[in-house]
């Protein structure tokens, strides 16, 4: 015996729990968005002020990534709505299995949505299929208009770019960012991808994401 | 560092060969495209590390980037795109759609000449 063909998924474990959390999401008809971004984006901001800003029409779980701590879980839970929080310890993003356990802890028929909000990181998580209905990828005008050319996987894999921290374009001078140029190079990579400019802090542009996410709910 | 997931998820694969075949391997070919952001060496390095003291040890790892295809949307040509400034080479529009990214693949292993390693 020499060389063998092989042709197997090296991912396929993972492929096997994404797989289950779709059948199990989908039985209960729940939408569940993997969000991604880099660290201090403000993913947890933009849940947090989504969560309150429904809270009449819209019921929201969250599954929350992080390499350690539960901050993020604790300031959803301030909202009242369910979180589990998943410590990585080390790993820089959510494997499916890792959703999967996650699930079974959060209450899926009284809920709406549900959002996972992975690491912190801008390309590992891409590369994992948790099982989700769609991926949001969250970039902060801080961050510099020039992330879809770098970081072109994630953006060519998502759904919806929330660009956040609008607020601080206003008035001039305070970050040098072209909206237009991020979303041209968006766009190249990703034709149907939907882009929301908002500000989770202001509350501006949100009710585009909001109508974009209620249309969403079966 | 996706790579250590990465390495883990190749191991078992591998594994699972080598205990059907009660034979050793020793080299293995992996393709990825370009989506699934592999770094040869990072990857190469976590594959060496986490092969300590299981079957794999001492494997050889060889990895193939497949590029990342698209369709021109204005003359339908079918190109390798390179996603740091992306035009047809055809017909130089920048309109296109990207096909199905490859996905991260086992290709083959390579098993040493009529060993049982003991193992299956």
């Amino acid at each position: 015996m020499a060389k063998v063909d092989i042709g197997k998924k090296i991912l396929s474990a993972n492929e096997t729990y994404a797989l289950r959390n779709r059948e199990l999401l989908a039985r209960h008809k729940r939408p569940c968005f993997n969000i991604i971004s880099s660290p201090g984006s403000g993913k947890t901001t933009i849940l947090v002020r989504t969560i309150s800003d429904l809270a009449d029409r819209v019921r929201i779980g969250v599954i929350e990534g992080d390499i350690q701590t539960d901050i993020d879980a604790e300031r959803i839970r301030a909202t009242k709505a369910p979180a589990v929080q998943i410590n990585t310890e080390g790993a820089c993003h959510l494997s499916a299995a890792q959703v999967n356990h996650a699930l079974d802890k959060l209450p899926l028929e009284r809920l709406d949505i549900v959002f996972i909000e992975n690491v912190g990181n801008l390309v590992c998580p891409s590369a994992f299929e948790l099982g989700e209905n769609g991926k949001v990828v969250v970039l902060s005008v801080a961050e510099g208009d020039d992330k879809p050319v770098k970081y072109p996987a994630i953006f060519a894999k998502s759904k919806v770019l929330l660009v956040n921290k609008i607020d601080l374009l206003a008035g001039g001078a305070q970050v040098d960012f072209d909206l237009d140029r991020v979303r041209a190079d968006a766009r190249r990579l990703n034709k149907g991808i939907e882009i929301f400019p908002v500000s989770a802090k202001t509350g501006e542009g949100m009710q585009n994401w909001y109508d974009w996410l209620t249309d969403q709910i079966h | 560092m996706h790579e250590t997931a990465l390495a883990q998820g190749l191991i078992e694969v591998i594994s699972q060969e080598a205990e059907k075949r009660h034979a050793k391997p020793i080299r293995a070919k992996i393709s990825c495209g370009q989506l699934n952001i592999v770094n040869d060496e990072v990857l190469s390095f976590a594959f060496e590390a986490a092969t300590q003291g299981t079957r794999c040890e001492g494997m050889k790892l060889q990895i193939e980037h497949k590029a990342l295809q698209a369709e021109c949307l204005a003359c339908n040509q079918t190109f390798a795109v390179d996603l740091a400034g992306v035009r047809c080479p055809s017909c130089g529009a920048e309109n296109f759609r990207l096909l199905p990214d490859a996905p991260l693949l086992l290709e083959e292993i390579e098993f040493e000449e009529g060993v049982d390693d003991g193992e299956g």
